[in-house]
Parts: structure tokens; C-alpha cells; sequence
């Protein structure tokens, strides 16, 4: 019981929980069960891209390429869905196989012509931010909305039941992701290797693992991740606008510290990340509710990502000390 | 010779578990150059940081230009007058030589730096040396000898009365190393006092003055250069109490089969046609003083680092290994004698270092299956005696003996016959020690066969079936564990390649 206290995760949870009550208590609105919903809604795609992108930070390093790639890979796939009438299925597929070329691309640069993450993946940043816009011809793209029958997707993330109390059943698939991820994460090689490159990269290559593969790997699935995140995108808002999503990952990864992956890498966990994605969206949603208005958000967020970097400083260090 | 300038009395220095200083004594005096000799671990480098202020004493005094001192930085060392010329260099490459020698004091004129005055302070320097460089070039762009030279330069430059050179020649060429003699020789006519230290026994015969002698943290004696021979100075480096008994004859069978055989191996300028073959149940003992080449020799049989040239048999048949997957593969294992930063995984269990390996053994399709792990290294825990509350202790609580048992674990679940344990008891306690050579043993009898690295003359000799020698990347002997004695172990680590 004592560990669990000294957990991270569990900490913020709380910490979460705790802000929840201040703002249910300082705004009426905030209190509403639609709130809520509203919540889950626009956290959906954040989950999915934080999911991803904890894999690339326990190795070490960072994808910032998600937000804008996850743009573009829902831009594609509207158009084709617009412009070719693609099934929604076919462009769904299309979406994440784009994501996980992406992610593939990433993880080469990182691996094979060891390039620092930071600096690769802002280059791919740049290039999906651009690559979107250019396939759509600048034009904004709606993917079918929930009225007609091809809006079916939309129920992947967004469905309710009910009418007086809506069960937001989204959360299922989401849940089962979660719950696959967290299996990768600690009960197969993908995952055992990714945080042992993340603790001692070196030590892992001389154990004879082929690090390389799995270096990429991580930021594979970072990738697959955020073309998954362009759906729940998609579903969540009206229509996608080209040259829009940087800033989008920093949601992402912020989520990914506040839960407790290590910016020195080696260190991370799915629920951590899920958390922090919980914590990162009260705070979001709730700040309007009691007058802050939400640039505040920013500001706090990233206040509170310098206590979590801090944390974790200090403990590198004290074990260092060892 | 003239009168002494420098003169440290009863230096203690401990260490966590370790007795580094065991009050030494050690002078200069103006106008020599005083050798100071010892293997790795004798505690010439703590002896020479206690000086510089990098490290505080414990007790004992330093008198220098007849007055006590204390330095707390190298900076207070340096403006004194005690300089360092370290051994791998601390230049940056992208600054230009005068840069380089007045980094951090630089001559102002006004808010800006003066460049002119720089550059004719550092010509001024290098006209006393008598040498060629132009200060405005860049660092990068020098041979290491020439970088040597403004190291040097740098270091007058701060009006010393006492330089230290650690391991100079190391990187030198012949033609370099006589530029640097004849700087030496100018800078002691110029009644400077040099501590030179080094490994290499040609060299101080030709350049000290006199010599000291350190072994095991204590000061063993002092020698004229010229009364002595080189016979003398390798007797009294190596003239210890024997603690173990050495191996009086090898345990291999003479028809043992060869499960290992490196031909004509390069890597670098460190690994040199490295030659040997290695025999089921032999323990191959390498010898030799610090950086003669021997990890270097064994990550490049390991595929850690790449491989110019070579071929690697095993049981006779030839392998590619240009990776350690390629390595573990052919049942190849390597303990580094870094533990932390190669061996083991630190912030993860005790099971998930041992499986690392071979994980893939330990699979069902995809999932790994954690029963099957925690069993197999609860199994070898007890085998190897492993001193841990659980095995799913993190390894960074373990004791160095400890860590380096799960390290050999690794190995061991992957089911290698070939292990190349590299400075295997470094920082590991007596008692640890022997239980680590028990073990060794152990395997041998299996019928596993073991390279040991080490630089630890009585480890050599009690483990070794056979002993191979490396000097400078070079293979310079290759001893029967009967006929083996430190002292010839010690000349052929000590020879002089170029002579």
C-alpha cells in the first residue's frame, strides 16, 4: 500500500480526482453529465496519440510528428471517402497504414541513421503538416457526418446509449485498447525490449538483441497510434482543416510525464499515460468552467510538466547515488 | 638536480571499501624528471589527484616552494603552479589553438576579447618550445602529437613549476615521442620539476631522471635511473605477497579440441593481427597493462565494435559475427568490464536481465511467459548462491558481486560455451571474489570454456590455463601457466613494440 502511494500514477490520479470535486463544486455547469460526455469525446484521439507516443518516450526519445501526422492522415482518408468514394472501412485502413509508415519512417531515421529523435520527428512534423495539405488541395475535408448511413465510424468512439442518461460506450473500445496495449507494454518482447533500450540501450545490444528493429518498432506503433487517433479525430470534430495539428502532440506527451514515463526514458506505463490523459482533460475542460480562460490551461500544463521532469530528476539522481 | 620543490608526505587517501593512499610519500626536485611507476590500481593517478586538488587527503602534507599548501580545484593547482598534462586530451576541436590555450582567461581589451594578443602569447609560447604551430588553426585540425603540444603549451603558459605528464606517449608516434623528449629535456633545463608517468620502460629509461615506485597504494621505493636496471623496476612493481596460490599446471586435457580460433584479427589501431585458439575447458587468461588493446580485441571476437579483418572459428567451423546478435547466436557470452553501463539493465529485475539474452526462449508466440522466467532464474539464484531477497529485486540494490552473478546468469540461461569475462572481480569484495573463481571453475569443469581478462597479476595466475599477453594491440607472448612468473608477464607487457 505504501508503494502504491509512492506511485506517480496514483498520485496524479488523486490529484485528478481532487480537481474534478474543486470544479464540480465552483461551477454548475461543470457538474452536468453532458460535460462529461463532452469530455470523453475530444479525449478519445489524446488517449490513442499518448498510447503511441509513450512507447517512443520509454526508449529515450519523443515523436512530435503525431499532432500534425494525425491531421494528415485523417485529411487523406476523408478525401478519398469525398472525392473517390472509398467505403469508410477502405479510408479508415488507408489512415492508419499512413500512420504507421510514418511512425516506420521515424523510427529508421532514430535507429538506423541515429538521428536524435527530437530533430527527426520535427522533421516529419513539418513534412505530414505539409504532405496533408498539399494531397487535399488545401481544402477542408468532412468525413461523412452521424446523420447518413456512411457516418457509422462515428459510433466506434462516440457512441450512447440511452436517452434521458447517455452511457458513453466509446469508452469500450478504448478500454480494450488500453487493456491490449498494457499487455504489449509488459508481457511481450516489443515491450521488454523497448524499456530495456530506454534504461541501457548499450547493455541491451551486447546482450545480443537486435536493437535496432525493435528501436523502430517503438515508434512504429507510435505511428499506428496516431492513424488509430485520426479516426476518433475525425469522429469528434466536423471536419478536418488542413494545416492545423501542431501543438495537438503536446497534449499527448505532457499526458505521457504527468503519468510517469521518465523523460530520461526506461520508465512508463499504459495506465500512467491514461491517467495523465484524464488529468490533462479535466484541466482543459474545466478551467473555462470556473472563468480561467484556457490559455491559462497552457500555462498550468506546463508548470505542472516541470514538477513532473523534477520528480523524476531527483529520483535519476538519488538512485545515482547508489 | 636541484633542490626539491615539491615534496608529499604520509598521503592517506581512502575510499569507500577501498585503501587507494597508504601514506605515501613522493617529491620533485627542480631541473628532473621523476618517473612514477606502477600497474593499474597502484594508485599513481589518486596519488596525482590528491595533488591537483581534484580529490581532498585524508591526512598527510604537501609542501610546495617551501610552503604548505591545500588545493581544493585544479584551478587553484594551476596557479600555483602544478599543471596536469592529462592523457586524453581536453581540447576542443572546433576553437582555434590560441583559443584553446587561453580558454576561460582570456586577455580583454575593453568588453572584447584582444585576438591579436592571444595569438602573439601563444606564438610566444610555442617559440620557448621551440615548435611550429600556428595559433590560428584549428584544434581539429592538429595531429594528436601537435595537440599534445599546446597541451603542453597551455600548461607553461600558466607559469608552471611543476608539470605532470600522464601518459604522454600513449598516442604518439616515434617521431612524435622524440619531439616530446626534447621538449621535456628543454623544459628541465629550464629548471622546471616533471613527474612523468608511464608504462612504457624504454621510455623512462631514456627520459627521467630517477624513478618511484607505487604498488597496491604504497610507496615502494625510489631508484636512480641510471643505477638501475629494468629487471629492478618491474621486481619491485610486482614484489608483492602473493595472497592465492597460482595455478602450478594447466587442467586441460593436451587433446582438449579448439572451440575457438581467431586468425589474423584488426580492429583499429588497438587490435593488431591478434592470433589464438581457445581449448574446451581452458580458462585463457589475458594479461597486460591498461589500454594494451585486450577489450578492444574481445568486443571486436564479441561483434560489439567492427572488425577490419579476421576470421573467428568455432569448432572449427568458420562464423560470420558482425553484431553481438551474430555472437550470441554462435553461443558466444561477454561480461564487460563496465558493469553498469554494458552488463546489466540496473533499474530493471533480477528475471528480466537474465532472460534478456534469450528472451525468445521464454516466448509463446508473442507473450512472454513469466512463470517459465521467474523459475529459471529462481534455479540459477540458487546455483549461484545470489545474495537477494527475491528475483524480482531491481539489480541496482545488488552488491557488485551480486550484480556480476546475474550478469553471468545471462549467459548461463542462454546456455553459452564460450564466455569472455572481461575484468571480472573489478570493484567486487574479497569474499565475492573467490566465489566468483569458484564458479568459474565450476563451468570449466562443465566442459564451458572461458576467456578471462585481467589486470590483476595474482587473478592471472591463479585462474589462467594459459596466458596470452598484449602490448600497445599487440600480441606480444603467450605463456604456459607452468612456466608463467609476474616477471616475465610484465616484460612482455612492458615491451616496447617500436624497440
Amino acid at each position: 500500500m505504501k508503494k502504491l502511494f509512492k506511485e506517480q500514477k496514483f498520485i496524479v490520479l488523486i490529484v485528478a480526482i481532487v480537481l474534478y470535486v474543486i470544479f464540480a463544486l465552483l461551477s454548475k455547469e461543470f457538474r452536468r453529465y453532458t460535460t462529461i460526455i463532452q469530455m470523453l469525446d475530444f479525449a478519445y484521439y489524446v488517449v490513442l496519440m499518448a498510447i503511441g507516443v509513450t512507447f517512443p518516450l520509454i526508449t529515450g526519445g519523443v515523436d512530435l510528428s503525431i499532432g500534425t501526422g494525425m491531421i494528415c492522415y485523417a485529411l487523406v482518408g476523408g478525401f478519398m471517402i469525398r472525392n473517390y468514394h472509398w467505403p469508410v472501412v477502405l479510408a479508415m485502413l488507408l489512415s492508419v497504414l499512413f500512420g504507421l509508415v510514418i511512425g516506420i519512417l521515424n523510427g529508421t531515421l532514430v535507429s538506423v541513421m541515429g538521428l536524435p529523435p527530437f530533430l527527426a520527428t520535427l522533421c516529419t512534423c513539418m513534412i505530414t503538416r505539409g504532405l496533408g495539405t498539399l494531397l487535399v488541395n488545401k481544402q477542408a475535408v468532412p468525413w461523412p457526418t452521424n446523420k447518413v448511413p456512411e457516418g457509422w465510424f462515428h459510433s466506434i468512439f462516440k457512441l450512447t446509449i440511452g436517452r434521458a442518461t447517455k452511457i458513453p460506450t466509446g469508452l469500450i473500445p478504448i478500454a480494450i485498447i488500453v487493456i491490449i496495449m498494457m499487455f504489449v507494454l509488459n508481457h511481450t518482447r516489443v515491450g521488454r525490449y523497448t524499456i530495456a533500450i530506454g534504461s541501457n540501450r548499450e547493455a541491451t545490444r551486447l546482450s545480443g538483441v537486435n536493437v535496432r528493429i525493435y528501436h523502430i518498432a517503438a515508434y512504429a506503433i507510435c505511428g499506428l497510434f496516431a492513424g488509430l487517433a485520426s479516426i476518433a479525430y475525425a469522429a469528434a470534430t466536423p471536419t478536418v482543416q488542413p494545416g492545423t495539428g501542431a501543438g495537438l502532440e503536446l497534449d499527448a506527451i505532457g499526458a505521457a510525464i504527468v503519468g510517469g514515463v521518465s523523460a530520461a526514458g526506461g520508465v512508463g506505463s499504459i495506465e500512467g499515460t491514461v491517467i495523465g490523459v484524464l488529468f490533462i482533460q479535466i484541466l482543459k475542460i474545466g478551467l473555462p468552467f470556473i472563468g480561467l480562460e484556457a490559455n491559462w490551461q497552457q500555462i498550468i500544463l506546463g508548470l505542472i510538466l516541470i514538477g513532473a521532469v523534477l520528480v523524476d530528476v531527483i529520483k535519476k539522481r538519488k538512485e545515482a547515488a547508489l | 638536480m636541484g633542490e626539491v620543490i615539491l615534496e608529499m608526505k604520509e598521503i592517506d587517501k581512502s575510499f569507500p571499501g577501498v585503501h587507494a593512499l597508504d601514506h605515501v610519500s613522493f617529491d620533485v626536485k627542480c631541473g628532473e624528471v621523476h618517473a612514477l611507476m606502477g600497474e593499474n590500481g597502484a594508485g599513481k593517478s589518486t596519488l596525482m589527484k590528491v595533488l591537483t586538488g581534484i580529490y581532498s587527503k585524508d591526512s598527510g602534507s604537501i609542501i610546495f616552494d617551501g610552503k604548505e599548501i591545500e588545493f581544493h580545484s585544479t584551478r587553484e593547482a594551476q596557479e600555483a603552479g602544478i599543471v596536469i598534462v592529462h592523457q586524453e586530451l581536453n581540447m576542443i576541436g572546433d576553437l582555434t589553438v590560441a583559443q584553446n590555450i587561453f580558454i576561460g582567461r582570456e586577455p580583454k581589451k575593453g568588453f572584447r576579447i584582444d585576438d591579436k594578443k592571444m595569438i602573439e602569447d601563444s606564438k610566444a609560447l610555442f617559440d620557448r618550445l621551440k615548435i611550429h604551430i600556428d595559433p590560428t588553426e584549428k584544434m581539429s585540425e592538429l595531429t594528436v602529437g601537435k595537440q599534445q603540444m599546446c597541451e603542453i603549451a597551455k600548461a607553461i603558459s600558466h607559469n608552471a613549476k611543476v608539470i605532470i605528464f600522464d601518459e604522454p606517449s600513449a598516442a604518439l608516434t616515434e617521431k612524435e615521442i622524440e619531439d616530446l623528449f626534447a621538449i621535456i629535456r628543454d623544459l628541465r633545463s629550464q629548471n622546471l620539476g616533471i613527474v612523468y608517468i608511464s608504462h612504457r620502460m624504454d621510455e623512462i629509461k631514456v627520459i627521467t631522471d630517477r624513478v618511484s615506485v607505487m604498488r597496491d597504494g604504497t610507496y615502494v621505493g625510489t631508484l636512480i635511473t641510471e643505477d638501475c636496471t629494468k629487471e629492478d623496476i618491474i621486481n619491485m612493481m610486482v614484489g608483492r605477497v602473493i595472497y592465492e596460490k597460482p595455478k602450478e599446471k594447466s587442467l586441460v586435457a593436451k587433446d582438449a579440441p579448439v572451440v575457438l580460433k581467431v586468425e589474423h584479427l584488426n580492429a583499429g589501431h588497438m587490435v593488431q593481427d591478434i592470433s589464438f585458439e581457445l581449448k574446451k575447458g581452458e580458462i585463457l587468461g589475458f594479461s597486460g597493462l591498461m589500454g594494451a588493446g585486450r577489450t578492444e580485441t574481445a568486443r571486436a571476437i564479441f561483434g560489439a565494435d567492427p572488425k577490419q579483418s579476421g576470421e573467428i572459428y568455432i569448432n572449427g567451423k568458420k562464423v560470420e559475427i558482425n553484431s553481438p546478435e551474430d555472437a550470441v547466436k554462435n553461443g558466444i557470452g561477454y561480461l564487460s568490464e563496465d558493469r553498469r553501463r554494458y552488463g546489466v539493465v540496473v533499474q530493471k529485475t533480477i528475471i528480466e536481465n537474465s532472460t534478456l539474452a534469450c528472451l525468445e526462449d521464454y516466448t509463446n508466440g508473442a507473450v512472454i511467459n513469466k512463470g517459465k522466467e521467474k523459475e529459471i532464474t529462481e534455479k540459477f539464484i540458487k546455483e549461484m548462491d545470489t545474495k537477494t531477497p527475491s528475483s524480482d529485486q531491481l539489480v541496482m540494490n545488488l552488491s557488485g558481486g551480486n550484480q556480476q552473478k546475474v550478469v553471468i546468469t545471462k549467459w548461463l540461461v542462454k546456455n553459452c560455451d564460450i564466455l569472455i569475462f572481461d575484468e571480472p572481480t573489478r570493484g567486487i569484495d574479497v569474499g565475492a571474489k573467490s566465489e566468483i573463481y569458484k564458479l568459474m571453475n565450476a563451468l570449466t569443469a562443465e566442459g564451458k570454456s572461458i576467456i578471462m581478462i585481467s589486470s590483476e597479476m595474482n587473478e592471472i595466475l591463479r585462474m589462467s590455463d594459459r596466458i596470452i599477453v598484449m602490448c600497445e594491440g599487440k600480441k606480444t607472448g603467450e605463456i604456459a601457466i607452468e612456466e608463467a612468473t609476474q616477471e616475465l608477464i610484465m616484460d612482455k607487457a612492458t615491451r616496447d613494440i617500436v624497440a
